[in-house]
Order: C-alpha cells, then sequence, then structure tokens
C-alpha cells in the first residue's frame, strides 16, 4: 500500500502537467452532470409544455413561467382518437409478445438439447435472417394478407410480429438454454422424464432471466414500432392503429399545437417507461446479454 | 363492453393452449411412430411453428421481393434491372442514397463516441446509475415520441418573433438569428438534425455494452499501469481502449444496421422533404404515395444488399463465440 502511495507521488511529482486530482474530480463531475442535462432537456421541454395553455405555447418558449394544467390531456384523450389508439396499442402487443416467445422456447429447447442432423448450419440460418430488413418482408406479405382479406385486422400484426420477433428470440433463447448444465437434463431423463416434462418443469423455469428480457425487447419493439403498423393497419383501417400510427398523424394534422402533440407523445411514452424502469435490470441484462435485435 | 375484447381473451388464452397443447400432441403422435425414428423426428415436430412462421413471414417474402424487384410498376412483366437503373440515375433516390451514407458514418461515430466517454465517465462518480438511465432512457420510447420531442426542440421561428423551440431559443439568447434546422438543406444540416436525434435514443445503447465490458477489466491490470507511471490518458489509450475494441466493433454493427433501416425519424419529422429522403422511406413512398412495387422491392433489395456484408461480419463473430463454448 505504503509503495503505491510512493510511486504515486512521484509521478506526480514528475509529471509535470498533471491537474490536481480534485480539479479532475469537479471536472468530471461537471462533464457528466452537463450530458445528463443535455439528455434530459428535450424531453423537460416538451413534457412542461404539455401543461401549458395553446396561447402560453405559441408566444413563449417553455422556460417562461406561465400556468399549468392538465386540460391538454383531457383534450387528447377525450376528442383525438389517441385513447382508443392506446387501447389498440394493448391489442396489439400483449398477443405479438407472448405467442413468438413460445414458439422461440420449443425452436430454442430443440436446438439446444436435441441432436438432429444440420442443427448447426439451421441455426446458423436462423440467426442469419436477423438481419433482413423488414422493408424486404412488406411488399409480398400485404398481398398475401389481402388474399386472406387481412389487412387492417389485428391478427395480422400479430402474426407479422411473431415471424419479424422469432430470429432474435430463438437467438437469445437458444444460448441461455444452451448454457443451462447438462447434468440437470441427462438425469431427468435417466428419472424417465420426456422431453416434454424436462421441457416445462426444467429449461423454461430455468430461462426465466432470459424469458424477461426478451418479453421487455418485443414488447417495447412491438409497442414503439410504426413501419410494421401504418403497413398492414393503416392503409386499411386507420381506426385499428396503435399509438404510434395516431400521434404520427397528428403530426400532420395539429402542426405547432405542441401542447397537445406533447401530450400525445406522453400518454404514449407512458407504457413503456413504466416497463422500462420497473424492469431496467433485465432490460440491461438483455443488452449485454450478447446481441440486439437489428 | 368492447368485442375486442373478445378476440384478445381467446388470443392471449387461446393461442398458448394451442402451443402448449400441440407440443404435447407431438409426444402422443411419436408413441406410434417407430422407436428408431423418434429421435429423428422429434426435434422437426419441436422446430416446426418457429419454421413456418419464418418461412412464411421472413423467406418466402424475401425471395419474392428480389422476384418483384426485377418486374414493372404493375408486376406484369420482367423489365431486366430498370428499377436498380433509376435507383442510379433519379436526383431523388440518390439523395436518399447519399443520406444514409451520412447516416451510416455518423450515427455509429456520435454513439459510440458519447457513449464511450460517458461509459468512461460515468465509472468514476457514485451516482452512476442514474447517470445511465438518463442516458439510457431514450432507447425505450418510440422514435415516433422521439420525433415529436426533437421536431419540438427544433422549432422554428422567424428572427423577431418569440423562440418556442428550445435550440432557437438557446440561439436567441446569444443573439444569433435562429436557424430553421430540419428545413435547411445546406451542407445536409437537416440530415444531420435527424442523425443527431437517433443518437440521442442510441448512445444510451453503447454506453451499457461498453460500460458492461469496461467492469471486466481487470482493476490491477490498471492499477499496475498507473504504478508504472502511466497517465489516466495513457492508461485509457494504451490499455482501456484496445481491450474495449471487439465490444466497439459489436456496437458499431448494431448502430449501422439501425442508420440503414432509418424510417420512422424521417417519416415523423420531416417526411422526406428538403432533401432528407432515405432509402427506408423513399421505399415507403413508392409502395404506398406512387404504387411503384417494383421500384420499391428494388429498395429493398439495396438495403439487404447494404446489410449483408454486416451479417457475414455478425455470423464470424458468432462463430467464433461457438468455439470458445
Amino acid at each position: 500500500m505504503t509503495a503505491i502511495q510512493g510511486a504515486r507521488a512521484v509521478t506526480a511529482v514528475e509529471g509535470t502537467t498533471r491537474i490536481p486530482k480534485p480539479l479532475r474530480r469537479i471536472g468530471v463531475h461537471v462533464v457528466v452532470v452537463g450530458l445528463m442535462a443535455i439528455w434530459l432537456l428535450p424531453t423537460v421541454g416538451l413534457f412542461v409544455n404539455s401543461f401549458r395553455n395553446e396561447d402560453a405555447v405559441a408566444s413563449s418558449g417553455w422556460w417562461v413561467p406561465s400556468s399549468y394544467s392538465l386540460e391538454n390531456y383531457q383534450y387528447i384523450l377525450a376528442q383525438s382518437s389517441i385513447g382508443d389508439a392506446f387501447i389498440n396499442s394493448l391489442f396489439i402487443t400483449i398477443p405479438a409478445t407472448i405467442i413468438p416467445i413460445l414458439v422461440a422456447a420449443f425452436a430454442a429447447y430443440a436446438f439446444s438439447w436435441m441432436n438432429f442432423p444440420g442443427r448447426n448450419l439451421l441455426f446458423i440460418f436462423v440467426v442469419g435472417l436477423l438481419v433482413v430488413p423488414l422493408q424486404m418482408t412488406l411488399i409480398p406479405i400485404l398481398r398475401l394478407f389481402a388474399q386472406f382479406g387481412l389487412n387492417g385486422e389485428f391478427l395480422a400484426v400479430w402474426l407479422a410480429h411473431t415471424g419479424y420477433g422469432l430470429p432474435f428470440a430463438i437467438y437469445l433463447l437458444r444460448n441461455f438454454m444452451g448454457s443451462l448444465p447438462r447434468e440437470v437434463f441427462e438425469s431427468a431423463y435417466i428419472d424417465g422424464a420426456s422431453p416434454v416434462t424436462a421441457f416445462f418443469r426444467l429449461a423454461l423455469p430455468m430461462s426465466v432471466p432470459a424469458i424477461a428480457a426478451l418479453a421487455i425487447f418485443q414488447f417495447l419493439f412491438v409497442w414503439n414500432d410504426l413501419l410494421v403498423a401504418i403497413t398492414y393497419i393503416g392503409a386499411a383501417r386507420p381506426e385499428n392503429l396503435p399509438l404510434t400510427g395516431a400521434v404520427s398523424n397528428l403530426v400532420s394534422s395539429l402542426g405547432d399545437g405542441w401542447q397537445l402533440l406533447g401530450a400525445a407523445a406522453f400518454l404514449s411514452m407512458a407504457l413503456p417507461l413504466i416497463v422500462f424502469f420497473a424492469l431496467q435490470r433485465y432490460f440491461v441484462r438483455g443488452i449485454t446479454g450478447g446481441a440486439v435485435k437489428g | 363492453m368492447d368485442p375486442r375484447l373478445g378476440t384478445a381473451i381467446i388470443v392471449v388464452v387461446g393461442v398458448p393452449a394451442v402451443l402448449v397443447g400441440y407440443i404435447y400432441g407431438t409426444e402422443l403422435l411419436l408413441r406410434f411412430a417407430p422407436e428408431r425414428q423418434k429421435g429423428a423426428l422429434r426435434p422437426w415436430l419441436w422446430l416446426l411453428p418457429a419454421l413456418i412462421f419464418l418461412g412464411v413471414f421472413l423467406v418466402y417474402p424475401t425471395i419474392g421481393t428480389i422476384i418483384r424487384s426485377f418486374q414493372n410498376t404493375a408486376g406484369t412483366s420482367f423489365i431486366g434491372v430498370e428499377n436498380y437503373i433509376w435507383f442510379f440515375s433519379s436526383g431523388e433516390a440518390l439523395v436518399a442514397l447519399r443520406n444514409n451514407v451520412l447516416w451510416l458514418v455518423l450515427l455509429p461515430l456520435l454513439t459510440v463516441g458519447f457513449g464511450l466517454i460517458i461509459a468512461v465517465l460515468v465509472d468514476r462518480v457514485r451516482y452512476e446509475s442514474v447517470a445511465k438511465s438518463v442516458i439510457f432512457v431514450p432507447l425505450a420510447i418510440s422514435m415516433v415520441a422521439a420525433g415529436v420531442i426533437w421536431k419540438f426542440m427544433y422549432a422554428y421561428k422567424s428572427p423577431g418573433e418569440p423562440q418556442v423551440g428550445t435550440v432557437n431559443g438557446a440561439v436567441a439568447a446569444v443573439g444569433v438569428d435562429p436557424v430553421p434546422w430540419i428545413l435547411n438543406d445546406t451542407l445536409a444540416l437537416n440530415t444531420i438534425a435527424l442523425i443527431v436525434v437517433m443518437a440521442w435514443m442510441w448512445t444510451g445503447f453503447a454506453m451499457v455494452i461498453i460500460s458492461a465490458a469496461l467492469k471486466g477489466i481487470s482493476a490491477e491490470l490498471l492499477e499496475a499501469a498507473r504504478v508504472d507511471g502511466a497517465t489516466e490518458w495513457q492508461v485509457f489509450q494504451r490499455i482501456v481502449f484496445p481491450l474495449l475494441l471487439p465490444t466497439i466493433a459489436v456496437v458499431s454493427t448494431t448502430v449501422i444496421i439501425t442508420a440503414l433501416k432509418a424510417f420512422d425519424i424521417v417519416y415523423v419529422m420531416t417526411g422526406g422533404q428538403n432533401d432528407t429522403n432515405v432509402i427506408a422511406h423513399l421505399m415507403y413512398q413508392e409502395m404506398f404515395s406512387f404504387s411503384d412495387f417494383g421500384r420499391a422491392s428494388a429498395l429493398a433489395v439495396i438495403l439487404l444488399i447494404a446489410i449483408i456484408p454486416i451479417m457475414l461480419f455478425n455470423i464470424s463473430r458468432f462463430r467464433a463465440q461457438e468455439a470458445i463454448r
């Protein structure tokens, strides 16, 4: 310990250009707090404006004090399609989160704990599908849905989001299931458990951390999606649009009505933010776990 | 109450029940299979639902789009590479291409640059988790919401009028004329303004991953360098940064793919006007504004071709991981 301190003292004397430590610490704090402020500022500005009235918003910046009320939120929920769109978003997101996770879990289990020829090749192919841009699929799927009369229906986006979400879901779950201890499954099979029992009693419960991370990703991805929604729903039945579609329509119709746009945007952000702050740990673990959806 | 509620309940309860039932059903089915084929058959039954979804929603449309890109507007005849020739000769498409290149270069630079700086700095303060949450949270909101937030940031009123947008408010406060950020296409200023929005969202992503890698660097190694008289900058430059490079490569590939597929921000903030279009947005316009599915397909194929090198990189990284496993 003393040797290290001694060495430090020596280098401190030798390094003539070095800035004294307390000053450096203050510098770090200034930069970090400054960056935090810059990152918060855009959101804070619109948030403040969503509580101000129309005249105040049009004539002065959000930083100018004025009266604040919930009127904009009441108006946007009562007058526009935002209330309906919120329900639509829920209808779209919940099934589109549950279905791909279950389908991916079956596949991930087969990839992890069953032997079959071409297993690795097939898995690499599935992972390769991760980077097929959504745009590649829009036109043929649109025509396929048209043949079945599905355009504008929730079922269309449930199915599409399941397909789009699978490569990442399989990748994440397979990596997690594959790293579970082999002995657990071997002893279960010796005790006469069938693969189905091993899957539901062992693999699935042990994969809960990965499933949680995946559920958050898929939930946020679907909730925040615009392209899939406006392509498969927007053109045929605008009344079924989720929040993202409804808010982006407001952007063109409201123009400079920032107080209403702000209220609508924050309504659309409420649920993702709650999910994010409640489950941040899983979210971060999922991201650092290896990959993220392309 | 709501007729949709019934449907939703059926889907939320019914579909998982069907899928779980399917897996149990396969076991029943396999009882009738000859003993030797059970092991060979079972994995394919487990994979079947996923393979159907992947086939219908990714493989089939990818092939379909490639074929469609060689057809005319109505899809009635093959016209060779005409749609691709259009892409490389139409002014509008070339602007989109130029903007995508800008996105592709600037977005990784900004996100990785800020992500690295923030990850290194927050490592030294006690309120690290709060600071990280603040930087990270924009990633959880939709690009539509981010677009609204930043359209307001950039809001512009002519000089003399009170500025309501945050950026122009600050600009006016120091006595400079306000700038119409997302209208001004001089030096692609408006496209850069849009890229900043995306960087604001994705810096948290880069920061979280780089920060995790940073925590994995052994403290003894850094302390040893410091004992040997290395300055903090030398420690960063010679030890920390090289060790972070593989992580930075991973983050960059993901951000590059995001940049290539940029759509929502452009759709919400400018609608592609004033030379801010990008390929993904131009494709949407060709689909729904001009109903030219041939050109739209060609644009999608161009996106895919741009992504393939990154895909190969990702797969090789995956193989390297497998080798360690």
